[in-house]
């Protein structure tokens, strides 16, 4: 019977060529969909762990009171031996200092004169730390000169550097004020520059040394923030709830400053960005499901009105509208099986191509704070494709029951009738 | 004396109008022995498409009783009928009615499906269809390659291929001209006298009237003559 209905299928063309064609459609437009929004969040969470929030990190109670800010007068200091503990404590995590801190950047000229001067974000982290170099990618990200050496060597980004036409090996001034609010000042010299692909960071931003940022900011010892990753670098929600919930169990008490671990999802609204990713991947299937549904439903009467005199002698000749209605259902689920894989196979195509060159968003984010990566690849993974296909069948199956309903309402004793003409 | 294979006894058919209804069929007492190739005649509105509809199981009596193979038409459900007309019961329609996606063997096929017949087992009742028909060449054509006369064989093969005791046929060969007509009537009569297949015919069309061995006459859904002819 199965051949029977498919060669019907495949013979009959406005039964199944438009239909399929829908499907093909939706579910290239859904799997791609799916596949960009889902590599948007991994971006978002991405550049989020590397450059703000970590997978996890510890911070003191104070400082997460006014994380936005980023406090770093209410940062520890002279904690070495408590951040050895607490990497010996949680070994299943890889921890990292940061201080990130505001300053005024001061160009001089050769006689010492100010020429230039800017407002610049400073992110200072352990170039020692080989895995800490490589957690925000500046090998990739330099553009000129070369990563600081010694004491006193600065990165800056290109987009400032060009904009106030510096050179390599320049010196630049940076005013701010340490932990306890006295009045700082240093010399740094610029040994590169560089562009992370992130405009919030890429605007106005310095990368230096964390012994250059303890020293200038009069922070011995200690760090505004303990970056900690998951060595696999992709976030697990469940595994990094477990640290935090034992950590916090362990050290966190009500002192102000008492460690405490934050999530990535406790910080810049990512629990909720999450959240709302996942509602709208759900929401482009229910959308898809419904839209496709109508158009099939539409095409499923159409087809019925087209088919009337078929299904009359079908009952005619005996069979039962329950096995028609089935008949139905078994042909719109050929189609949604075809038209699903070769959506499903178009839109692979499609995401792998963006998954290799990307799509670059640059122009769009110059103005947005928001830490995304200019470049959004597509996520190719299976599980996306399988998003869109359970759809398409179900769009197609959906339709075919709605359409089919009208069987069941045809009256049996008007087919002679019917027929006749 | 031959078994009735159709017993109807006092049967009406009242249809619900505005006006309080419409009387279709009217005390009808009617035997159709099995075997029987027999017409029922008269004018548009007489009742004749009616009554294949009831015989037929496709439709209740209001009134009276109804026996079909053996079965109350009126104790009928659904399902039972349905099994009735798929494994007893052909249907020959005025406009073929064949599947255009289908070739001639795979719309005589159909029926057989239905009673989820073995392949081999249907292979060889739709050659035997078709061969009754004579269109074993054009099994592979589809209907838009036939003739009007060859599309109702294909209907008449599509009907007898599950060898049913009943072939009911409404105005078979109102479509068709005089040559068509009389070959396609000569097929019947031959699988009637072959099979032993009862047909009944609802027709106005005098060609059909005439290769009947019994007509029944209606006007205004009773039964206005019941004529044998001689030497069936």
């Amino acid at each position: 019977m199965l051949k029977f209905v498919i060669k019907g299928l495949i013979r009959d063309r406005s039964r199944s060529f438009f239909p399929v064609l829908i499907v093909t459609a939706g579910v290239l437009v859904t799997v791609f969909l799916i596949a960009f929004m889902s590599g948007y969040i991994e971006s978002m969470v991405r550049q989020n762990a590397r450059f703000d929030t970590g997978h996890l990190k510890i911070v003191t109670n104070a400082y997460a009171e006014k994380i936005s800010q980023k406090p770093y007068d209410l940062g520890f200091i002279e904690t070495e031996a408590e951040f050895q503990q607490w990497k010996e404590d949680f070994p299943s995590v890889r921890w990292t200092p940061r201080i990130y801190f505001g300053a005024l950047m001061d160009v001089p000229d050769d006689e010492g004169n100010t020429v230039e001067q800017g407002d610049v974000f400073g992110m200072a982290i352990d170039f020692s730390d080989p895995s800490a170099v490589q957690d925000i990618h500046l090998n990739e990200a330099l553009i000129q000169g070369r990563i600081p050496e010694a004491a006193g060597e600065i990165l800056l980004s290109e987009e400032l550097f060009s904009k106030l036409q510096l050179e390599l090996d320049s010196t630049v001034t940076l005013l701010g004020s340490t932990l306890y609010g006295a009045m700082s000042f240093r010399n740094y010299i610029i040994s590169g520059t560089v562009s992370f692909g992130v405009h919030a960071l890429d605007r106005g931003g310095i990368v230096t040394d964390i012994e250059d940022a303890r020293a200038f900011l009069d922070m011995p010892g200690g760090a505004s923030e303990y970056f900690g990753f998951l060595p696999s670098m992709v976030y697990d929600d469940d595994a990094v709830q477990e640290i935090k919930q034992e950590f916090n169990a362990k050290y966190n008490d009500e002192d102000d400053f008492s460690p405490q671990m934050l999530a990535l999802t406790d910080q810049n609204d990512m629990g909720f960005m999450l959240q709302y990713m996942g509602f709208a991947l759900g929401l482009i299937t229910v959308v898809f499901v419904l839209i496709i549904g109508i158009v099939l439903w539409n095409a499923g009467l159409l087809n019925s009105i087209r088919r009337y005199g078929e299904f009359g002698l079908r009952l005619a000749m005996g069979e039962r509208k329950h096995h028609l209605y089935n008949w139905l259902l078994v042909e719109a689920l050929a189609i949604g099986v075809v038209g699903s894989l070769i959506g499903a196979a178009l839109g692979m195509g499609v995401i792998q191509y963006f998954h290799v060159h990307g799509f670059n968003f640059g122009v769009f984010t110059q103005d947005t704070s928001m830490m995304v990566e200019n470049i959004i690849y597509t996520n190719l993974e299976l599980k996306n494709l399988l998003l869109g296909i359970i759809p398409g069948l179900v769009s197609t199956v959906l339709g075919a029951m709605l359409a089919g309903i009208g069987i069941f309402h045809r009256n049996t004793a008007k087919l002679f009738k019917e027929l006749e003409t | 004396m031959t078994e009735s294979l159709v017993k109807i006894r006092n049967l009406s058919k009242l249809y619900p109008t505005g006006g309080g209804g419409f009387l279709a069929l009217s005390e009808l007492d009617l035997d159709i022995p099995s075997g029987a190739f027999m017409g029922l005649v008269g004018p548009s509105g007489s009742g004749k498409t009616t009554l294949l509809n009831i015989i037929g199981t496709l439709d209740n009596q209001s009134g009276g009783e109804i026996e079909v193979l053996g079965h109350k038409v009126s104790t009928l459900d659904a399902k039972e009928s349905a099994a009735l007309r798929a494994e007893k019961i052909g249907f020959i329609f005025q406009s073929y009615n064949l599947l255009p996606v289908y070739t001639v063997y795979e719309n005589v096929e159909l029926p057989l499906l239905l009673l989820k017949m073995p392949k081999a087992q249907r292979h060889e009742a739709v050659m035997q269809a078709l061969t009754w028909v004579g269109i074993t060449d054009k099994r592979k054509s589809r209907p838009n390659q036939l003739s009007g006369g060859e599309g109702q064989r294909v209907s008449i093969a599509r009907a007898m291929v599950k060898l049913p005791q009943l072939v009911l046929a409404d105005e078979p060969t109102a479509n068709l001209d005089t040559e068509n007509s009389l070959n396609i009537l000569d097929t019947m009569l031959q699988i009637n006298k072959d099979t032993g297949t009862t047909f009944i015919f609802a027709t106005h069309d005098q060609k059909v009237i005439d290769y009947m061995q019994r007509v029944v006459t209606l006007i205004d859904g009773k039964k206005a003559k019941d004529d044998l002819k001689t030497g069936s």
